[in-house]
């Protein structure tokens, strides 16, 4: 239950820390760049680019959760 | 013309049917996954902490998409058109944003046995003080909450002809009778239902109704003419099917501010902590952006509900000279529905609520006796009476909120509810971001918490409602001309709010670093704490005083 206390500290920051969290940033970046999507054309299904293009940042907030949930899984 | 229940008799049986089967899967509820002991904080507030990824994504989707979020994006869609889009932006980056900070949460609550975001604090910075605002911060934000589930059940009850409030009396003794009995457990196993019925209803809706109507062309291009009508009130457009160069920063400002401060809710802690392990809440974040899909859909309504209005005659409800814009959506399915499907639609909206209201009730009650009963009432309090405290107050709970609706004007409760998201923002510093650093004093924390929730109030105070001519928390949209910018740009209350809080908190832990302020209380954690994963099959942490097999990273 005591982890020795001299190595637990690198142990633990070493745990989480992954170069790919950074791709978290991009499904939290764009949605926030209004300039890409605030536009009518082009049109899919009817749909302005407004409502297709974020519906479809759905897919990327998912692609890229799975992604650095399947790069950091701790190996057993 | 007002409906009339004369008409919605198959809508109500169906309605009334599906609400009984819940109700009595609610009190079975205390039955499944049996606990040894439903006596303690771990089993009646967090289920066991033990449910596992499909438990947990029926609570969180049931907990995250209320009743009201299905009823009011739809109705601002409806009557400003893209700015009630934010909700997809919002519920798409709260993911991304939550996945490490929320693993971090459940570890360091999971070795510690913490029930409450302020029992974090509490730990973490050693201040009681902190902790108590951090708690009150959490009760007031959640209170109005529950109320507005009251609103969405009453929009449904409106559409069906149903006035006066006894209906919404009854349906809340019932939730709080079986939420008392059962706890957790409760809400996660009507949440199967809940989300399954709303599933079902929105999958129908966005191919029947586009369908009658002529395709998603007509309906966007009646939205957009219906949008560019002039406001009499305002003498500038209703709205528009894009953000115009004046709102796109309140939309992008509001997206990340709500998205901050949702996992902030105690509600929503309490439904991440009621989690097996930390893989469990990592699926999640990948499988809950199904949920934003989903009311990406629900907020196109609002434009069906336009598209609808000349040939089926689709309008918001007028009762007593005021209209109900909540009621958009009801009456857009009763219109466009057979009576069966619309009674279904109906009952899923209901049940919608229940969900919602039985963890925030669960969760403010859980506030109040660990953080209040247990910390300044009674200090000795074992287990079993802290577990008899929260299902006490959570029965208090769900009468404020039932009587907040009663004795007070229901645009109370919204407005307490807009007010309380900016406040739950306010609690980020201590939260969030003391799951990372410790390096911000717990004094430097009050400072900030407090100078935010009085920016955040004050801005709000300052926002007109030309709409309903209210003078007063008329929105939270904030035109940067109030502050003497030379622009008519708007921005989101939480977000200014928020970083002044942040500002305070940076320069008071600055300046008492530098003075002799007395040093702080020790840290109950440590770093390996957040880390912390529990070991396959071992067995609930509430079976044991101390939490079972807790291993390492």
């Amino acid at each position: 239950m005591t982890p020795d206390p001299t190595n637990a500290r690198p142990r633990a920051r070493a745990a989480d820390a992954s170069g790919w969290n950074w791709l978290l940033a991009v499904p939290i970046v764009i949605p926030l760049i209004t300039l890409f999507y605030n536009r009518e054309t082009p049109r899919l299904f009817g749909f302005p680019a407004f409502y297709w293009m974020q519906l479809g940042f759905v897919l990327i907030g998912v692609i890229s959760t799975t992604i650095v949930y399947q790069m950091t899984k701790r190996k057993d | 013309m007002a409906p009339e229940l004369s008409d919605h008799v198959v809508e109500m049986t169906i309605f009334v049917a599906l609400f009984v089967l819940v109700s009595g899967m609610g009190f079975v509820a205390a039955r499944w996954r049996r606990a040894e002991s439903m006596h303690h904080l771990d089993e009646w507030g967090l289920g066991g902490r033990n449910f596992g990824t499909w438990i947990t994504w029926f609570l969180l989707g049931g907990d995250l998409y209320t009743a009201y979020t299905f009823v009011a994006v739809p109705a601002l869609v409806f009557s400003a058109g893209a700015m009630g889009f934010f909700a997809v932006p919002y519920t798409i980056l709260i993911y991304p944003m939550a996945f490490l900070v929320l693993v971090r949460m459940w570890s360091v609550s999971y070795t510690h046995g913490y029930v409450t975001p302020a029992d974090f604090v509490r730990g973490r910075f050693g201040s009681p003080t902190l902790a108590l605002l951090v708690a009150l911060t959490g009760i007031v934000a959640t209170m109005p909450y529950i109320a507005l589930q009251l609103v969405g059940i009453e929009a449904v009850l409106k559409a069906m002809g149903v006035n006066g409030h006894l209906p919404i009396i009854v349906a809340f003794l019932i939730l709080a009778v079986y939420t008392y009995n059962s706890g957790l457990r409760a809400p996660a196993l009507i949440a199967f239902v809940k989300d399954s019925l709303i599933y079902f209803v929105i999958i129908v809706a966005v191919v029947v109704i586009p369908y009658k109507l002529g395709g998603w062309d007509v309906i966007f291009g009646s939205a957009e003419q219906a949008l560019s009508a002039t406001n009499p009130k305002t003498g500038a457009p209703r709205g528009s099917i894009l953000l115009n160069a004046n709102n796109q920063l309140q939309y992008v400002t509001l997206a990340l501010g709500s998205a901050l401060a949702l996992f902030l809710y105690p509600h929503s802690l309490t439904s991440v902590l009621a989690a097996k392990n930390r893989d469990t809440i990592k699926r999640n974040m990948s499988a809950l952006p199904a949920y934003s899909f989903l009311l990406g859909l629900i907020a196109l309504l609002g434009y069906m509900a336009l598209a609808a209005s000349k040939e089926y005659g689709v309008a918001p409800i007028v009762t007593d000279g005021k209209t109900d814009g909540n009621t958009i959506v009801p009456v857009l399915f009763d219109k466009m529905f057979p009576d069966w499907m619309a009674g279904v639609a109906f009952a899923a909206i209901g049940i919608g609520a229940l969900v919602p209201a039985a963890i925030m009730s669960i969760a403010a009650a859980n506030l109040f006796s660990r953080n209040i009963y247990k910390e300044y009432l009674k200090r000795d309090a074992t287990p079993r009476q802290e577990a008899t405290a929260s299902k006490i107050a959570s029965l208090v709970v769900k009468i404020g909120a039932v009587a907040c609706i009663l004795f007070l004007d229901p645009q109370f409760a919204i407005d307490l509810q807009l007010i309380g998201g900016v406040l739950i923002l306010q609690t980020l510093p201590a939260i969030a971001i003391g799951l990372y650093t410790r390096w911000f004093h717990p004094w430097a924390l009050i400072c900030g918490l407090v100078a935010g929730l009085a920016v955040g109030i004050g801005m709000l105070y300052q926002i007109p409602n030309p709409n309903n001519g209210k003078m007063h928390f008329g929105g939270s949209a904030y035109k940067l001309s109030e502050i003497g910018f030379d622009s008519e740009k708007q921005i989101y209350v939480g977000f200014v709010a928020v970083i002044a809080n942040l500002l305070v908190a940076i320069i008071v832990t600055a300046v008492l670093r530098r003075t002799s302020a007395p040093a702080m209380t020790d840290d109950a954690t440590s770093p390996e704490d957040y880390f912390a994963d529990r070991a396959e099959d071992s067995p609930p942490p509430a079976a044991a005083t101390e939490p079972a097999g807790v291993v390492g990273p």
